[in-house]
């Protein structure tokens, strides 16, 4: 386990910073360290954004744009089991609206959203590359492929009993 | 030769060595998958399974290989079992209690298993298996002739036609230029041989050696070109694979996709070491002769712009860039190479470096390609162990490096100069051209970019020649086209067909056409930049010009099959949908544009729309297309435009007869339930959400129309198929 710095980030992202700061451009990095501080956290906090606008020596208005801009990073905590239903287009023709309609059904939350208990959020992806297989869903790093609408309340029992999915 | 290839003459030699002296090459193999959507369906255990069942075997003859995606993705987990001297036999979706099965009966008694085959329809072995080079370009009949001829021939030497199986291959790349349907080809099984003849006299003779009397035909044998002839000798015996010209996908599904020596041993690193052991403008002209465009999409001639990136101005620093952002919902031609594959791609960067003198790459890669990015950072890092990337590549003095970059989930990145805003870690939005990224690129340098179908091609033209690659082709598309096969079609799957093969061929021989029975409605290609072609043109040869021609795009090469079920204006719907949500919003029209095309949408798939509500739709496209400042906001509208063109009864439709005919715009959907059949069970009305369903228990049901909210539950639920969609 990696220690805390006295600010937040923990030593290992600090160190990949400043190993970042030595090379060429360094703020070409930026979205390379958000993307580690998301690995990390899950998600990327007001506090961590100023400390790797700081290190990195960049505006925080520059690294709050970035993280505002691209889809990927978030702002806020997600759930346990993070849910994402791909809506790509082989998914879509596919059926994957019903398959999104029957997860928020079944969880009571809107795309976006995270469940009171904290267990479970429901995202949406543009496609995997998993076309074949479709409609495809995720739970943190499991795929399920050719999902329907029925098979969802299983599924969230099966999660929520600890099978199938890395917590 | 010079120093480059001598250094890739050892480095071949050891590795080759070192593969003779494993003995690898006398073992039967088990392949397993190892790509992203293989791992999905399974093959990871089924991987462990086979491993485990070898150990407690004993046997030492047997290996088990992980190679990269086959692109039978609907069939998937696909195995391999290679016995040395037999028909390469493919089993499809093998479960754990398929592989017990295929490694008592195939492996341990030597017999195959029929019935878990890939594609067998029928439980019946055939003595032969015979392909029949028959590109349409060859011969135009499609090789029917050559089968008739060939079925008579073999009846009148008293062979049994019934005991050979016949299939009708895609182009092997044998023929020199000018001898189109002069000679003609075919590869028989189980033994791989290639025979080439010319004429009757020929034919009778391999006849009646290979088929009558067993022996081989020595004097007719012959070689393709050793990639085609890897693929074909372990894949040519099924339909699926043998319509196929594979180049840029020429290792995937055969070699190791982490193992440099697989690569290595497969050509790999011939081509770089010839280039560097010559000229870079060299380079640039037979890039430029073999016609290669740049098959992100835009179809840019490749040769002409690594030129313009070289000749430029006299800045000492320049770039190439790979663009692997593959964002087009419905595609994954990228990720299966990318996973399939990852040395080809680098050597083809590599190539493409010292061609325009640039001492440093990049890959831009999706973020959601996370097998992808490990492969290609192991492949990096190996290739740098080796003097093959870095400091004096192959002792020629040249350096390069290669450094990837993550996207984090925005389409327009895709674009290349948000594109390169993103690799400088800024808000990838784009900006006008020129300047062109040739001129100035990353850092106001000159910056090749190309997408990573075009980079793995560059290793193959370097290798065979630009003739060799230009004779595949159209005469203004040349070489060949890979397409993400998806929707409506009962072969999904990665395919690769020389340009100019019709839709027909792709949809329907290796697609295998619509499932259930279900017509063919419409084929989209090109992602959200492109359309909606509809089933009446499926005869088009797919090319850049032809499929501009009909409404639609090249793109990146997905293709989405739709049927009778898709409703047109849902479907246009959806792509707008995502294109308004990915607009970056600097430009005007493309922000605000499609938010209004949205609007409309939404309100006619709602039955609120009007007729001028159409008039509005086009209006405002062709806007949005003429003044967008890139070129997602250019293309967004094409979807909807081409929806309008070739489908404008379905837009009235719902918007006269507020109906839907595919059922699939919820809001026009009527439920209702049949008198006849319905049973009374009452279970509908306890699951309307509602509550608008009434009716007693053992007595007929009826759907408040005012109250329901079309939710499609009481459809979903009822046993009796008593509740009907209007």
């Amino acid at each position: 386990m990696a220690t805390a710095t006295k600010d937040g980030l923990e030593s290992d992202i600090v160190k990949f910073i400043s190993q970042c700061r030595k090379k060429e451009h360094p703020e070409s990095y930026l979205i390379a360290v958000l993307h580690k501080v998301q690995e990390k956290y899950g998600y990327l906090s007001q506090d961590h954004m100023n400390e790797v606008a700081q290190r990195l020596q960049v505006p925080t208005s520059t690294v709050s744009g970035v993280a505002t801009f691209y889809h990927f990073f978030r702002l806020r905590p997600r759930g346990k089991y993070a849910i994402s239903v791909c809506l790509g287009t082989a998914c879509f023709v596919k059926g994957a609206d019903k398959v999104l309609n029957a997860f928020q059904t079944e969880l009571g939350i809107e795309m976006g959203e995270t469940t009171a208990d904290g267990l479970f959020s429901l995202e949406n992806t543009r496609c995997l590359g998993v076309c074949a297989l479709a409609p495809v869903v995720t739970i943190n790093d499991t795929v399920y492929s050719k999902v329907t609408a029925n098979q969802v309340p299983e599924l969230i029992r099966q999660v929520k009993s600890g099978k199938n999915v890395e917590g | 030769m010079g120093q480059a290839f001598d250094f890739y003459q050892i480095l071949f030699d050891q590795h080759n060595h070192a593969y003779e002296a494993s003995g690898e090459k006398d073992k039967i193999i088990i392949q397993v998958g190892a790509a992203t959507c293989e791992i999905a369906a399974g093959a990871d255990p089924v991987a462990r399974e086979f491993e485990k069942l070898i150990q407690a075997s004993g046997r030492k003859d047997i290996l088990l290989k992980r190679v990269g995606c086959t692109g039978r993705c609907a069939r998937e987990p696909v195995v391999g079992v290679f016995v040395p001297g037999g028909m390469p036999v493919k089993y499809e979706q093998v479960t754990l209690a398929k592989v017990q099965t295929i490694f008592q009966t195939h492996l341990q008694q030597g017999q195959p298993v029929a019935e878990l085959m890939l594609d067998k329809k029928t439980g019946k072995f055939y003595e032969y298996v015979v392909i029949l080079c028959s590109s349409g370009q060859c011969s135009p009949s499609g090789g029917k002739q050559l089968e008739t001829k060939l079925r008579s021939r073999l009846h009148a030497r008293g062979v049994d036609p019934q005991s050979i199986r016949l299939f009708h291959g895609g182009c092997m790349g044998l023929c020199p230029a000018g001898s189109k349907g002069k000679q003609r080809v075919m590869m028989v099984f189980p033994e791989k041989i290639l025979y080439l003849f010319h004429n009757d006299q020929e034919l009778d003779e391999i006849i009646d050696l290979q088929f009558a009397r067993h022996q081989t035909a020595e004097k007719y044998i012959t070689h393709a070109d050793f990639i085609t002839e890897q693929f074909f000798r372990l894949y040519g015996d099924v339909a699926f694979f043998n319509k196929q010209t594979r180049l840029t996908l020429r290792n995937s599904g055969l070699v190791d996709p982490e193992s440099l020596s697989d690569y290595i041993r497969n050509k790999g690193y011939e081509a770089l070491a010839r280039v560097l052991d010559g000229d870079p403008g060299f380079v640039i002209d037979e890039i430029t002769r073999s016609g290669l465009r740049g098959r992100g999409g835009g179809g840019f001639p490749t040769g002409v712009k690594w030129k313009n990136a070289r000749t430029y101005s006299n800045d000492p620093i320049r770039y190439v860039v790979c663009n692997a952002d593959e964002g087009d919902p419905g595609a994954f031609m990228d990720r299966s190479a990318l996973e399939g594959d990852p040395y080809i791609i680098i050597e083809g960067m590599t190539i493409g470096g010292f061609a325009v003198g640039a001492q440093r790459g990049y890959l831009y890669v999706r973020a959601e390609y996370p097998l992808a990015i490990k492969r290609l950072e192991m492949a990096i890092e190996n290739a740098g162990k080796h003097q093959l990337l870095g400091k004096n590549i192959m002792n020629s003095g040249f350096d390069f490096d290669l450094e990837i970059r993550l996207g984090a989930g925005a389409f327009v990145c895709g674009e290349e100069t948000a594109l390169m805003y993103s690799i400088e870690g800024k808000r990838g939005q784009p900006r006008i051209r020129p300047p062109y990224p040739t001129q100035a690129g990353l850092w106001g340098h000159p910056t090749v970019i190309n997408n990573v179908e075009t980079w793995a091609n560059v290793p193959t033209i370097m290798l065979f020649g630009a003739d060799w690659f230009s004779r595949l082709g159209t005469e203004k598309s040349k070489g060949t086209k890979v397409f993400a096969l998806a929707g409506k079609v009962n072969n999904t799957g990665l395919v690769e067909v020389p340009m100019g093969t019709t839709l027909r061929d792709i949809i329907e021989d290796i697609g295998g056409g619509i499932p259930n029975g279900k017509q063919l409605k419409a084929i989209q290609t090109g992602g959200p930049s492109g359309g909606c072609i509809p089933a009446s043109r499926i005869d088009t040869p797919v090319d850049y010009e032809n499929l501009a021609a009909i409404g639609s795009i090249m793109g990146s090469g997905g293709m989405i099959v739709l049927d009778e079920d898709d409703c047109m204006v849902a479907t246009a719907k959806f792509f707008l949908e995502f294109t308004q949500s990915e607009s970056c919003g600097k430009c005007v029209p493309c922000r605000e544009g499609t938010l209004r095309m949205l609007e409309i949408l939404e309100r006619i798939t709602c039955g609120k729309g009007t007729h001028e509500d159409l008039d509005k739709l086009e209006r405002l496209g062709r806007l949005i297309q003429k003044t967008s400042l890139c070129g997602l906001g250019q293309t967004a509208p094409n979807p909807v435009l081409s929806a309008l063109e070739n489908f404008r009864e379905e837009f009235i439709q719902h918007i006269d007869e507020k109906r839907c005919a595919a059922h699939q715009c919820q809001q026009l959907i009527r439920y209702e339930i049949d008198a006849e059949k319905c049973v009374g069970c009452t279970l509908c009305a306890r699951r309307c959400p509602v509550s608008c369903i009434s009716g007693k228990a053992k007595e007929v049901h009826v759907i408040d129309q005012d109250k329901c909210i079309k939710c499609g539950e009481c459809y979903n639920v009822c046993k009796f198929d008593a509740v009907m969609k209007n």
